[in-house]
């Protein structure tokens, strides 16, 4: 270990994953933990809250030494402790939120809260794990872990799309940690859609996974759902009139007793969210005079969206990164390197810090 | 010995720091503000106030249940965190025996109750008059089944916690043995009665690492209920379909 790196332990608990992470200057993933508790809420549907936030109780400490062995540190070397404090379930993100401010104050470390969403932009800065990367100008580069000078950093400017569960927003990210917002979802987030879908055509939970599998052997072409655009807001989405008639195509078929084509719909239905999601990211970085665009959330690990938007991006000569699937999803990695540049710029939190369930997005 | 004593089970945030024969400091704040805008901070103040390193506590002493859920879980978790950081083990005190243990000496029976709503109590009841006595261990009790079983133990009872204004009404008509209800400066959860009974437990090799420590409820959560329930009826298709899924990333 260097005397001047800068080793970020990062706690991640605001849903239904229990993670920690060390990272080293940001880029730098030295371990990345996550106990999934998928499985666990699967038999309900959904996340239950209270269960998920149990569940994290009974892990953290657990992922936590994970995270240090696996990095081959202990407390004593790590620079400062970033938790995730909000958006999320309020439940959830206090267990993380007690647990990182008693490590860091019997351990004397400076406290950072990170908010969940810039980690998920953040998740493009690291550089050194299989599956993350760049299309575009540059060449492609594998970015195995190993070799991760091949790989061009992504530094701000830069536009983001983030898709997740929760979330759908279209931003630019002008510096570390700072975020101008130019489109939303006017209804449900991209992840929500997907949700919304695989329960009604019986795929389960987590939806969005499983309609990408799906999606797979079917024809995107099959069915023409409707795209929705937002009048006199070229950068807004809104999915729930997609959801709507892909809920009537279903019901409709029924009805009249025909045989759903599940691949065909799921196909259908994923092309209609990412031509939406893919036309606005590029009409946003080309009129914003971008020439870097970054995907990150749930949803970026979705195949069809980093397909489609690698060759929007090359149509357009424009350089897209991409995080690992792993990173996509929840986890504590990202947080580490959302939090060593909130460190960097000074930022530090008190031992009050408390969970915001609806933190906003650049709210500090 | 040095014990750090942590209460977050209710409306009351207290931390506490006994040693042989001495609480040291006890903290303790029944307002508004949540437990982790409080809790850590108070700790924080009180180890300033004493000049004493946390590095020097040999135990953490953690109301460990029942109680509202997510008032143990900020009291666990800031016991785990401390405890991982720190290598030092947790003492899981059940929160109704530490808040008996506070009225050591009564020559009557002791009863805690708290409100969990829907006329239930957590409560127990105690004997503490030379060392605590568990007569009936924490129990999750629908409040009139409850006064029934006083009633049948047929002896003076001392009432605390915050179940008692929410059932003070119905227990001076409904319980026919003499029941005392404890005074405000005694009748709530203290973190020096947890880290007090905490170091009992301690001199008994009773103590958990920071990372086996959890709460415990006594109840399961309300979806699991439910899904038991549903299952026992074989229902179980739709209850999966009436759940949503809350802001998850998972996609």
């Amino acid at each position: 270990m260097e005397e001047k790196d800068i080793l970020i332990l990062a706690i991640e608990s605001s849903c239904d994953e229990t993670a920690a992470a060390v990272v080293r200057n940001g880029r730098e993933v030295l371990s990345n933990v996550i106990a999934s508790q998928i499985a666990l809420h699967t038999q309900f549907g959904g996340v239950v809250p209270e269960i998920a936030s149990r569940k994290h109780m009974e892990q953290i400490n657990q992922v936590i030494a994970g995270a240090l062995k696996e990095a081959g540190v202990s407390l004593s070397d790590i620079t400062a402790i970033g938790v995730t404090y909000g958006p999320g379930l309020v439940g959830a993100l206090l267990v993380g939120v007690a647990e990182a401010k008693a490590i860091a104050y019997a351990a004397k470390k400076p406290l950072i809260g990170v908010h969940h969403i810039e980690g998920h932009v953040a998740a493009n800065f690291i550089t050194n794990y299989p599956g993350c990367g760049s299309d575009g100008i540059s060449e492609k580069v594998s970015g195995v872990s190993g070799n991760p000078s091949v790989q061009p950093k992504l530094e701000p400017p830069f536009v983001c799309l983030i898709v997740s569960g929760g979330h759908t927003h279209l931003v630019i990210v002008k510096d570390y940690g700072e975020f101008e917002i130019i489109g939303r979802t006017r209804d449900d987030a991209a992840g929500e859609a997907f949700d919304k879908v695989a329960r009604a055509v019986g795929l389960g939970y987590p939806g969005g996974p499983k309609v990408d599998r799906a999606a797979r052997e079917g024809n995107p072409h099959a069915i023409e759902f409707p795209r929705a655009k937002v009048e006199g807001a070229p950068y807004d989405f809104s999915f729930s009139g997609l959801k709507s008639a892909v809920l009537n195509y279903i019901n409709r078929a029924k009805m009249a007793g025909e045989a759903i084509c599940v691949p065909d719909l799921a196909a259908s239905f994923q092309n209609a969210v990412v031509e939406a999601l893919v036309s606005r990211a590029v009409l946003a970085a080309k009129e914003y005079g971008y020439d870097k665009l970054a995907i990150a959330g749930g949803v970026a690990s979705n195949q069809a969206l980093r397909a489609a938007m690698a060759k929007a991006c090359k149509e357009n000569s424009l350089c897209f990164y991409y995080p690992a699937p792993v990173l996509c999803t929840d986890n504590a990695a990202m947080i580490g390197a959302a939090a060593y540049y909130e460190y960097q710029k000074g930022t530090r939190h008190g031992w009050d810090l408390n969970a915001v369930p609806n933190l906003k997005l650049g709210e500090r | 010995m040095k014990i750090l004593g942590i209460e977050s089970s209710s409306m009351v945030a207290s931390v506490a720091l006994v040693t042989e024969g001495i609480t040291m400091a006890e903290y303790t704040v029944n307002f508004k503000k949540t437990h982790s805008q409080t809790l850590l901070p108070m700790v924080d103040e009180m180890m300033r106030m004493l000049g004493f390193e946390l590095s020097e506590v040999d135990a953490i002493a953690v109301s460990g249940g029942p109680g509202s859920f997510t008032g143990l879980r900020i009291g666990s978790a800031t016991a785990k965190g401390l405890g991982l950081a720190l290598d030092k083990p947790l003492i899981h005190v059940p929160t109704l025996d530490a808040m008996a243990y506070g009225l050591f000496g009564a020559s009557s029976l002791v009863c805690p109750m708290m409100d969990a709503r829907r006329n239930q109590v957590y409560t127990g009841l105690y004997r503490c008059e030379s060392q605590l006595e568990v007569l009936a261990p924490s129990c999750s009790a629908d409040i009139r089944k409850w006064a029934e079983f006083l009633n049948g133990r047929g002896e003076t009872v001392l009432l605390l916690g915050d179940g008692v204004p929410v059932h003070q009404a119905f227990l001076r008509e409904q319980l026919k043995v003499p029941c005392r209800f404890v005074p405000v400066h005694l009748n709530r959860q203290r973190a020096a009665s947890v880290a007090a009974l905490g170091a009992v437990y301690l001199a008994e090799g009773k103590t958990e690492t920071a990372m086996e420590h959890r709460p415990d409820y006594l109840k399961k959560a309300q979806a699991e209920r439910e899904l038991e329930e549903a299952r026992r009826q074989g229902k179980v298709k739709e209850l999966a379909a009436g759940h949503s899924v809350g802001t998850g990333e998972a996609y």
